[in-house]
């Protein structure tokens, strides 16, 4: 358990903050670079890790981990967090969003069915961090460490236990933190690059969508039954 | 302390689509007339232009141009029995708010009923015998007729320059239009949009198995388009940006496009926005609404405005707040089946599709629009024999494709993870190759679904949210399961690679997943003041000065996106205010 006791650090940029950074990958069980099975596609220039808004540092390193997992580097892409989706995470939870706007939260509260929706008084910010602290606790149990530093392959099936639901949690519910855990990982690929996330593009390459500006009435004829390439834009490049 | 402000001739509640047509033909008409909105300006001009307006994660994800549900949204509960509880996200449906309304961020289909769906009652009971409707479906009669309402349905298309063909002109069938539409005295304004690739094969499909395939009836301009108010609409671009975004092109038919800056430069006209209307000031003995209370949410500043007619052009849920806390009818008792504020909510039986994938076409999903489809009528409302088959109604059933939006769009086969290297490798191979085949189904009323005060929760302003008991009944789960073999049928016909199984909507009625924002009812008109809350020109029963808009006045719902028939009903009812109600105010129907 000697792995628990030496602290995530990341690279920080700025000076200001530059007493924090220590190697990255530091107190991993796996060098990062066993999880990847072939060249990465369309590789962008290796990110600089960034501050941090919203997360502490096990709770990032916990999306780190989570979002290379549910997005693995191999041909298409390279994994989640090189596509920025833990920065998108993490700068989301921050936002007005992340903090509870236009959701309605006034009491009681009570768990109500399914079809009932969301029911919490957990901000999203509130219930990702909840369920991360969650997620490690029943990874400790289970694993005998916390998420981010379990191999790949039990990453991959502790993330299949929290999709399940089989995943105890004490809290939160598992599969409602996965389902909030997945939809972000995908918000974050495929969203404009504004927000952090697919950086480069990637994942529009990726589909073959072209982005912006979205004006087709000239070409709706043309590419009928016929594949339309073009290099994505984004809000960025037209800006 | 609240604000008393000087009388105007008349004040509209909310300004989207009913708001805006209503205050247009008013002040037309001469009236000084105050439009009350509870949210912000919002133009074209500043609102929906390139490259912000492309923003997927900011509008359809994260809701920016809908209601606030922070503030207000409503309870639900399944069965009377149960506690209901605030949807504390929006989710499985979508008002709008500022300036506009949903009718800046909706997709376009600008349907009209079938002539069955106007006198839903009588039609069943005639066609299948008078003691097959079940007791507890409370299907009524609309009380005005598709021939009466035809006119407006013309006039609402040409405000908002619908593209389509007809299918029925004049009594005349026309292939490839709808044939099973009611008699129309005019074409489309202008001619349908061009097809996409997925519509292609939509449309081979269908005719192979001997229905009638017609493009989608849509407010997506296909061709530049002056409308009668002298506003300009540009060309559809078919940017895949329709719902839930507003139109870059000015081409999606918009109360901000097709009518507010005509109704903006008449002096006759006050827009006051951030004005949140609290309550009616209702007059029970003189059965009139003397007046609105609303607070400036900028302020929290509270003001009367007294009217001589007041116009609810709120969405369905505050219509009937309005009545309800105001005391204007009598709430509906599910338990006697008395009273009618509240009576038969519908919805919508949608989520029916299934997702055809084929390897050797490109479908360019993302070179689309909002109402960009084919469709079929084949299985909707009465246009097939329900002899037999143990539920009434239907759908609409299209193929195509709205958008190629990544972060909702991206369809993979059945059996496909929903994350990992497979599910990553079927993304990207399939994304180019796929689309769905949906059906919307009607939603015929049920006595214990219906809208009250619920007793516990609370919007911002203090007041009861609405209560919705709700749930999706025998007659939609049969209908669902008929519609789930008929999708499958014309996927097969389509020879797809890999084709879903397809999705029938089984379970309890869910907040959580998008259905439509087609709620109704909850002010049902109707020919007896007992059992309806206003009359066939939207007139309260019991307060002859105020006419309530929008699809709560539907009895029932039928298949059809509800804004085609809204808007038809807006300039009915705003006619009969202005040829009738003004030169003789009082009751236009006597019970």
């Amino acid at each position: 358990m000697t792995e628990e006791t030496i602290p995530r650090r990341r690279f920080l940029l700025g000076a200001g903050i530059a007493g924090t950074a220590v190697a990255s990958g530091l107190g991993q069980t796996e060098p990062a670079a066993a999880q990847a099975q072939g060249p990465a596609a369309a590789a962008p220039a290796a990110p600089q890790p960034e501050p941090l808004l919203a997360l502490n540092e096990t709770e990032h390193a916990f999306v780190v981990a989570a979002v290379d997992t549910l997005i693995p580097a191999d041909e298409l892409s390279p994994s989640g967090s090189d596509c920025g989706i833990a920065t998108y995470i993490d700068r989301q939870l921050a936002s007005a969003w992340g903090g509870g706007a236009k959701m309605y939260r006034a009491g009681p509260f009570h768990k109500g069915k399914p079809e009932q929706g969301y029911q919490l008084p957990l901000t999203p910010a509130e219930f990702m961090k909840a369920g991360i602290a969650a997620a490690n606790e029943w990874s400790r149990k289970a694993y005998g460490r916390d998420f981010d530093r379990l191999v790949a392959d039990k990453r991959v099936e502790a993330l299949k236990a929290m999709e399940a639901g089989k995943a105890e949690f004490g809290s939160v519910s598992a599969r409602a933190f996965f389902g909030r855990l997945h939809a972000m990982t995908m918000e974050g690929f495929f969203s404009d690059p504004i927000y952090g996330g697919n950086r480069n593009k990637v994942s529009w390459k990726m589909l073959g969508f072209p982005g912006l500006p979205a004006t087709y009435a000239h070409l709706i004829d043309e590419y009928r039954d016929k594949r339309y390439v073009a290099e994505p834009r984004s809000i960025e490049d037209f800006s | 302390m609240t604000i008393t402000l000087k009388e105007t001739d008349a004040v509209v509640v909310g300004m989207g689509w009913t708001g805006s047509i209503l205050a247009r033909e008013l002040t037309k008409a001469g009236l000084n007339v105050v439009g009350l909105e509870r949210g912000a300006m919002r133009t074209p001009r500043d609102n929906f232009t390139i490259p912000a307006v492309r923003d997927d994660l900011k509008y359809a994800v994260r809701q920016e141009l809908f209601q606030d549900a922070q503030l207000e949204t409503v309870t639900m509960r399944h069965s009377p029995g149960e506690t209901a509880l605030p949807i504390r996200r929006l989710g499985s449906f979508l008002p709008g708010t500022d300036v506009g309304g949903a009718g800046s961020h909706w997709n376009g289909m600008t349907w009209r009923w079938l002539p069955s769906d106007h006198k839903l009652r009588s039609h069943v009971t005639e066609r299948y015998g008078k003691d097959v409707i079940p007791p507890e479906m409370t299907i009524e009669d609309f009380p005005v007729s598709y021939d009466e309402l035809e006119p407006f349905y013309d006039k609402f298309e040409k405000l908002c320059g619908v593209s389509g063909k007809a299918g029925n002109l004049r009594g005349t069938k026309i292939d490839g239009g709808n044939v099973f539409e009611g008699p129309r005295q005019n074409e489309y304004p202008n001619p349908p949009l061009t097809r996409s690739m997925a519509g292609e094969i939509m449309d081979t499909a269908a005719r192979s198995l001997g229905y009638h395939p017609f493009p989608c009836p849509s407010s997506n301009a296909s061709e530049p388009y002056t409308n009668p108010e002298g506003m300009t609409l540009g060309a559809c671009e078919y940017c895949g940006h329709c719902e839930r975004f507003g139109c870059e092109a000015n081409a999606k038919a918009s109360p901000n496009v097709c009518i507010l800056p005509a109704l903006l430069a008449d002096q006759k006209f006050e827009l006051r926005t951030y004005a949140q209307v609290k309550e009616l000031v209702y007059d029970k003995a003189a059965r009139k609404v003397r007046a609105v209370r609303y607070v400036d949410t900028r302020t929290g500043e509270e003001y009367e405005q007294p009217a001589g007619l007041v116009i609810l052009g709120a969405y369905v849920f505050n219509n009937v707040l309005l009545m309800l806390t105001a005391g204007i009818g009598e709430p509906y008792d599910y338990k006697t089946g008395k009273g009618a504020v509240g009576k038969n909510y519908c919805y919508q039986v949608s989520g029916n599709s299934v997702t055809v994938f084929f390897a050797d076409k490109e479908i360019n999903p993302f070179m689309a629009a909002g109402a960009h489809g084919v469709l079929i009528d084949d299985f909707n409302g009465d246009n097939f024999d329900h002899g037999g088959l143990g539920f009434f109604g239907g759908a609409w059933i299209q193929g195509g494709t709205t958008n190629g939006r990544p972060i909702f769009t991206r369809p993979v086969p059945p059996g496909t993870p929903r994350w990992g290297r497979e599910w990553k490798k079927a993304t990207a191979q399939w994304y180019n190759h796929a689309f769905n085949i949906g059906a919307s189904g009607c939603n015929y009323a049920h006595r214990e679904n219906f809208l009250d005060l619920d007793p516990t929760y609370r919007d911002a302003l203090g007041r009861p949210l609405i209560r919705m008991s709700y749930n999706f009944r025998d007659n939609d789960y049969k209908l669902a399961e008929y519609l789930g073999g008929v999708l499958g049928s014309i996927a097969r016909a389509m020879n797809p690679t890999v084709m879903s199984n397809p999705a029938i909507k089984r379970g309890d009625y869910n907040v959580v997943p998008y259905q439509s924002t087609h709620n109704t009812g909850g002010t049902m008109s109707g020919a007896d003041p007992k059992t309806s809350a206003v009359n066939r020109y939207l007139q309260a029963w019991d307060a002859d000065n105020l006419f309530v808009m929008g699809a709560s006045v539907f009895p029932q719902n039928a298949s059809y996106n509800p804004t085609g028939v809204v808007g038809a009903l807006a300039y009915w009812s705003a006619h009969a205010i202005t040829t009738q109600y003004l030169k003789s105010p009082g009751p236009l129907v006597h019970a």
